[in-house]
């Protein structure tokens, strides 16, 4: 196939029906809900809080950190400019050093792939390295339907796990729960647990440790995801803490790493930037505890079957998007949504897809179609703190804007909201309308009867405001108004 | 030195005693002000709520409005970051070359309130008196957009007889964020109210900022509380002298201006 | 068409006919330390960021290698612990490993879960971030040995502690199966609260030289 021109029919986006990156509510119903989590809202408060504080500690200990911001920005950029070409040589590479490439165009064929590949070594039983990708394709269920039994190993995704929650954070996917219901989850599901146990976070962690090393030592066949692939070495790297991402990629027989296609790197070198951004963005560490990096088998050492599945699942959707596959830089570490006012207060769940917080408001209408998700990009008051924060500087408001865009202009059907703005826009390009419009507005001083505010109960939208917020009355003259008056033209 | 001083669309129909102090203020520090009448908006509400091809007539009137200006002030973070970010983008993808070229060269001859005071008019002491206890709200597009730094805050700290005192969680959005305010209502409230019970630690009679709109919306929600204190424009604290101090200046409408 | 074709397909339909060349990487930020390794500043460095997360660090001259790993496993294990519960990588220098214990052979890796401790040496260090890297080298060990006994003793050469990251990274080679240990296993996972210890070694011991 050669290149197409731009203007042919648009790529295809991720299919409905698999993964998790469509809500069952817009986002703003979803948020009500969550908004009266007290709980939940104590918790990610005081989570987000201590993370914040850690990553700005960090941070600033580095002299160097602008230049590496924008070193990780320009090589992401230039590696997608080129990603056929990288890609290619990944698969050289693994293949080269005994792996075997797999490609995925979409959720559906990426599940086939692994349910295939774990079927044909017989084994019953898969553990799990936390992968975002994986999640994102709904691997977990489909592994589960064909028979297999899938244990999630990070202890956040066992929290998920066990107490048949969803994930609500990229890094932290147990974020909202606190010690106490962790507790609770743990002691209520997990066999054989101690009766005494404490919500002490160590002994929950031992707890987790004991439940886990059984399955790890009989464990065949791993799935993982990955933080990067070297194209020119055709080294996968994996970034963790607990050491249940080493167990899954060091000791089963076999190993299935699913990873997006945009996770490629041109070289090696490339990694002296990317492994100094990420843990200090992520959990705000100078270093994570285990950073592990194979290149296909080694005889000897580790899993003597390795299978990569290269993931699309609308990623080529995105890179069409001038303004939006800057979303495809995204390395993951979740700094974003910890300091987002709006993921902060509302939690991950209301997103609705495995990416919440502010990448996930771009990314997640990006991959299935902005239409399916057309109130994610809403989801924001474009302060501007995610921005400020990414290591690889994506400019998240600016695309969050630019979606909204694209969805105003999906619509087929004139909205009430659309002529609204259309009218606002003709007003305020001519200023004898724009004047005239000003004078209107004065009316609402009939509705205020002399007080300084008007009444509560407006109909939509500006019931949206005045909820819980008064507004004032009009003044009876504007000030260009007056001046003009004053001083003449 | 001549100065076309932009209202802003909201400060002008809501707020207009914002405006009238900035003209005040910068005609006290001996500058002339000209105020062109066909002046309207600056079209940010229109591309943040994904209007972008409405919001390039309103483009095109603002740069009509304020061609040949020698320097454009504006007392508003928001309207002025949108000026500089994003008017010309808009304009250029609309196929609007020449208008993007006219938006992107009058941008740079605009200016914040408080960064064309500090560092084109080098002065911090604009010689106010403002007998209050005053806390400010960085507003974000004035903190991450036009990074106005700690420019309102050396002015305020050389106002006579304000009382300054820090706000906890300052750099936190109050959740305004133009339609967000009406279409995520229930989170916008979220962190209005998070917004409020920090400015209301910190026992200050009086919030300020530099955007209207953030103090429109942080203000209404003190209003709607009963809350004694109000919120007062940057450009209102600094347009404040001996002579011509009011018992209630607050962001509510002047009834006379 | 294959999957294959039709990603790499979609790739180039997306990036289109006339797709901008990258502008060139500018690598501007610190290369170096500046400080040659095995600085006697940068092991003091390693020795406060290798602490900072809770793990333990004995400084000794290279002639008090062996007697030191054993003052480590002292502290790991406690004192009484018996040579056969320790594992060694099968390069590390005979003078460095206690008189007795166990070589890593090419026994079933889930065997090592056994053992109550490991030696091993390390391929670089990082300074700045407390990092030690194993590359699977004879002396450092496949990978399972470093991970599965609770206890990991790690030695390290004043000229193996490079100052920086990329200083690293440039001395270790990709095509071998490489772990970077900083401190114990940990979790953020409970309210993004560090603790240390989950299904990596819980103890951590570094024998620095020099």
């Amino acid at each position: 196939m050669t290149a197409v021109d731009l203007g042919m029919p648009g790529l295809p986006t991720a299919p409905r029906g698999v993964g998790h990156l469509r809500g069952d509510e817009p986002f703003p119903d979803a948020a009500r809900t969550a908004l009266r989590n007290g709980q939940q809202r104590a918790n990610l408060g005081h989570a987000t809080t201590t993370i914040r504080n850690k990553r700005a500690r960090v941070v600033a200990e580095l002299p160097d950190w602008a230049q590496l911001r924008e070193a990780g920005r320009a090589l992401k950029a230039a590696t997608m400019a080129r990603l056929d070409d990288h890609l290619e040589e990944l698969e050289r590479q693994v293949t080269a050093h005994g792996g075997t490439v797999h490609w995925a165009r979409d959720a559906n064929e990426a599940n086939e792939i692994v349910t295939r590949l774990v079927q044909a070594t017989g084994a019953t039983e898969v553990v799990k390295v936390k992968s975002m990708a994986t999640q994102e394709i709904g691997l977990n269920e489909a592994l589960e339907a064909a028979g297999l039994d899938v244990f999630e190993t990070d202890l956040a995704e066992l929290i998920v796990q066990l107490g048949e929650d969803k994930p609500s954070h990229i890094l932290v996917p147990a974020i909202h729960k606190n010690r106490a219901e962790i507790r609770e989850i743990f002691a209520r599901t997990i066999p054989g647990v101690d009766p005494g146990l404490t919500d002490d976070p160590r002994q929950l962690a031992m707890a987790a440790r004991a439940h886990l090393r059984e399955r790890f030592l009989r464990a065949r066949v791993a799935v993982s995801g990955a933080n990067f692939g070297v194209a020119e070495t055709g080294t996968l790297c994996v970034v963790e803490s607990e050491g249940n991402g080493r167990m899954c990629l060091t000791l089963p027989d076999t190993l299935i790493t699913v990873m997006g296609i945009e996770k490629v790197v041109p070289t090696w070198r490339d990694l002296e930037v990317f492994l100094q951004l990420l843990p200090r963005s992520s959990t705000g560490e100078r270093m994570n505890p285990y950073t592990s990096t194979w290149a296909g088998v080694t005889p000897g050492d580790g899993p003597q079957e390795f299978h990569l599945v290269l993931l699309d699942n609308g990623r080529t959707a995105v890179l069409a998007d001038e303004v939006g596959r800057e979303a495809l830089h995204c390395i993951r570490c979740s700094a974003c949504l910890n300091v987002c006012p709006v993921y902060e207060r509302t939690g991950g769940h209301a997103y609705g897809s495995v990416y919440p917080g502010p990448i996930g408001a771009i990314l997640s209408p990006q991959l299935t179609g902005v239409e399916d998700n057309a109130s994610l990009p809403y989801a924001s008051s474009l302060c501007g703190a995610c921005y400020d924060v990414c290591p690889v500087a994506i400019d998240i408001p600016k695309i969050l804007v630019h979606l909204r865009g694209e969805h105003v202009e999906a619509q087929t059907r004139l909205t009430p909201e659309a002529a609204a703005f259309r009218a606002l826009s003709a007003a305020m390009s001519r200023p004898w309308l724009w004047h005239l419009t000003q004078r209107a507005s004065r009316l609402g001083r009939l509705l205020a009867r002399g007080k300084p505010t008007l009444p509560r109960v407006l109909p939509p939208p500006a019931s949206g405001w005045t909820r819980s917020r008064d507004l004032p009355t009009p003044p009876t003259s504007t000030f260009v108004e007056s001046w003009t008056r004053e001083h003449g033209r | 030195m001549k100065v076309a001083l932009f209202a802003t669309c909201l400060v002008d129909t809501l707020t207009p005693q914002v405006a009238r102090a900035t003209a005040v203020l910068l005609q006290r520090l001996g500058h002339e002000v000209v105020v062109p009448p066909t002046q309207a908006c600056c079209g940010q509400m229109h591309v943040n709520t994904g209007y972008r091809r409405e919001a390039v007539p309103i483009v095109a009137n603002h740069v009509r409005a304020f061609a040949g200006a020698e320097a454009i002030v504006a007392p508003s973070g928001s309207c002025v970051a949108s000026i500089h970010h994003q008017q010309a983008d808009v304009a250029r993808r609309a196929g609007e070359h020449r208008l993007a070229d006219d938006a992107a060269e009058l941008a740079g001859r605009t200016y914040e309130l408080s960064q064309f005071l500090v560092d084109v008019l080098g002065v911090t002491d604009v010689g106010a008196y403002y007998p209050h206890r005053v806390t400010y709200h960085p507003t974000c597009h004035s903190l991450r957009l036009l990074r106005v730094g700690d420019r309102p805050l050396q002015l305020l700290r050389a106002v006579r007889g304000l009382e300054l005192v820090e706000l906890p969680g300052a750099e936190q959005c109050c959740g305004f964020g133009g339609t967000f305010a009406v279409k995520n209502a229930d989170t916008s409230t979220a962190m209005l109210t998070d917004k409020m019970a920090n400015v209301l630690s910190t026992h200050a009679e009086v919030c300020t900022a530099g955007d209207a709109s953030c103090l429109l919306h942080i203000g209404g929600g003190l209003s709607r509380l009963k809350a004694g204190t109000r919120t007062v424009h940057l450009a209102e604290i600094l347009a404040s002298t001996e002579e011509a101090v009011t018992p209630d200046q607050t962001t509510r409408p002047a009834m006379s201006v | 068409m294959s999957a294959r074709e039709d990603v790499l397909g979609r790739i180039r339909q997306a990036l289109g006919p006339d797709r901008t060349t990258p502008a060139e990487v500018v690598r501007d930020y610190r290369l170096t330390d500046g400080r040659p390794p095995g600085d006697p500043a940068l092991l003091d460095l390693l020795v406060d960021r290798v602490e900072d997360y809770r793990a333990t660090v004995l400084r000794c001259a290279p002639e008090e290698i062996g007697a030191t790993v054993a003052a480590a496993l002292d502290q790991g294990l406690g004192a009484g612990w018996a040579t056969r519960d320790v594992v060694v990588a099968p390069g590390l220098p005979a003078e460095w490993r206690p008189t007795g214990s166990d070589v890593d052979d090419d026994r079933p890796p889930v065997q090592l879960a056994a053992r109550s401790a490991a030696v091993t040496a390390v391929a670089v260090a990082i300074a700045e971030t407390g990092t030690l890297v194993l590359d699977g080298s004879p002396a450092c060990g496949r990978r399972a040995l470093s991970l599965l006994p609770d206890c990991l003793v790690c030695v390290v050469l004043a000229d193996q502690v490079a100052g920086s990251v990329p200083e690293a990274l440039a001395r270790l080679d990709p095509l071998r199966p490489l772990t970077m240990v900083s401190g114990p296993s940990a979790t953020s996972d409970i309210e993004l609260q560090r603790v240390e210890g989950v299904h990596g070694p819980r103890t951590l011991l570094v024998v620095l030289v020099g």
